[in-house]
């Protein structure tokens, strides 16, 4: 007994060792699936207060091109405005709940991101306490950024579109055929579009956008254009399309989040009839 | 070690730390070369400090730096990794004679070519395990080398310049 023990406490760096290991790759995996709750990240107040610092510090010098954009877009907007606004006329119809809009927007701003790693995160400085929840979709006036993992009061933790794990439901703008846009890891500039059957005619420089399916966004919203067409070699009933994201993720600062108002009915009905929204 | 090395050591790691978090966090030359240079506070605590310490330290270390990049147990597992590792390949690069009690395995005490030779394996290691666990499933094994090469250049080069340029040499205490 006494000669295990001694054993034992001869190899104990190499125990220590073992269990840290164990313990790091729990806290990897744990923090990887969908469902996993995340408690250390930088939606903490003291790291997101230290994430937000840092960031008021960079987004200064990019104040100006952020205000340009920003009022080119709320040109846009009136633009807009003034084509729905209808005469007052004699005549009035009362709306009925079919027709009641069904995604909120809000806005936010980037505070965290990296765009090198195969998983890629973006901390907001927006939190629950501003009405953000899990689930939610962010894009900003290029196109799609991502989508929401966890909030906290104050801050919270979204999925880059540079995020092997996220999958966002799409479609060719021509011609209506819808897939999903997931990253491959590799350039922060393109992105996959998969689940496109091999008889359609894609051609290069079409448009895709999302495609409202999975009711995280609405539908329409840019997310890039096809560069590259190739038969898929692991599955020959598939194409293999590369997107170019219209987002650039090394400039995201301001963006927008969008909220489907519908999306619990739509949710419990989906499981109500066990099917699962896999766009 | 006494109190007021130990005290320095933590300020060094912490600083080195805060640096990376800051300043290094997004920065990737040519998108392959990524920096740790916050692995230098790791490396160069003294020869005497024993296993069981160092791996708390890097494990605590790694998890600091994971909570701000968004990375949860990639730093934590690649640290710990490292400083397992460090304690066999400092006994495995000896030199004859052994290490003196207090010292240091740093550039000024040790030379340029046994610096290197200390430190590049050891950051390719950490850089290994790193990007097999972020690349896991996604990419094939060869960008994950392509990554790992780089990056520890990169980083011993920066360990070099740093230690050239803010560490006194020979001295008492830091």
């Amino acid at each position: 007994m006494l000669r295990i023990l001694q054993f034992l406490y001869r190899i104990r760096a190499f125990i220590l060792f073992v269990f840290l290991e164990v313990l790091a790759i729990w806290m990897i995996v744990s923090n990887n699936s969908p469902q996993g709750a995340a408690f250390f990240n930088s939606s903490s107040v003291l790291i997101g207060s230290v994430l937000k610092k840092q960031a008021d510090v960079i987004q200064f010098f990019s104040l100006a091109e952020a205000n340009e954009a920003l009022t080119s877009e709320n040109a846009e907007i009136l633009q807009q405005l003034r084509l729905l606004q209808i005469k007052p006329d004699s005549i009035s119809i009362k709306l009925d709940s079919a027709l009641a809009a069904t995604y909120q927007f809000k806005g936010g701003r980037v505070i965290g991101n990296s765009l090198r790693f195969s998983q890629n995160y973006l901390t907001l400085n927006k939190g629950s306490k501003h009405g953000i929840k899990p689930g939610m979709g962010i894009f900003n006036p290029e196109g799609v950024v991502g989508r929401v993992k966890s909030v906290s009061e104050n801050y919270s933790v979204a999925f880059s579109l540079l995020n092997t794990g996220l999958l966002v439901s799409s479609k060719i703008k021509s011609s209506d055929v819808f897939g999903s846009v997931q990253w491959d890891g590799k350039s922060a500039s393109e992105a996959r579009l998969l689940f496109v059957p091999r008889h359609v005619k894609a051609v290069e420089g079409d448009t895709v956008v999302t495609s409202g399916f999975n009711a995280v966004f609405p539908e329409g919203i840019l997310i890039g254009v096809i560069s590259k067409i190739s038969p898929d070699e692991k599955n020959p009933n598939y194409l293999s399309l590369t997107v170019k994201l219209s987002t650039d993720f090394s400039k995201v600062n301001y963006v927008y989040l969008v909220e489907n108002t519908l999306f619990t009915e739509l949710d419990s009905l989906h499981r109500q009839s066990e099917i699962s929204n896999e766009y | 070690m006494n109190i007021r090395n130990l005290i320095s050591y933590l300020l060094l790691i912490l600083f080195l730390g805060v640096i990376q978090v800051l300043f290094l966090k997004n920065l990737a030359l040519f998108g392959i070369a990524f920096v740790f240079i916050y692995l230098l506070g790791i490396l160069i605590l003294p020869v005497s400090v024993k296993t069981v310490p160092l791996l708390l330290i890097a494990f605590a270390l790694g998890f600091f730096l994971d909570v701000f990049y968004e990375t949860i147990g990639m730093h934590t597992a690649a640290a710990t990794f490292l400083a397992f590792t460090r304690s066999i390949w400092l006994r495995a690069i000896s030199p004859t004679g052994g290490y003196v009690d207090t010292e240091e395995p740093s550039l000024n005490e040790m030379g340029l070519v046994w610096f290197l030779s200390y430190s590049f394996p050891l950051v390719f290691a950490y850089s290994m395990v790193f990007f097999v666990a972020d690349q896991w499933g996604t990419s094939g094994f060869l960008g994950v080398l392509n990554k790992s090469f780089f990056s520890s250049i990169f980083t011993c080069l920066l360990a070099i310049l740093v230690q050239l340029l803010f560490f006194k040499r020979r001295r008492g205490i830091r």
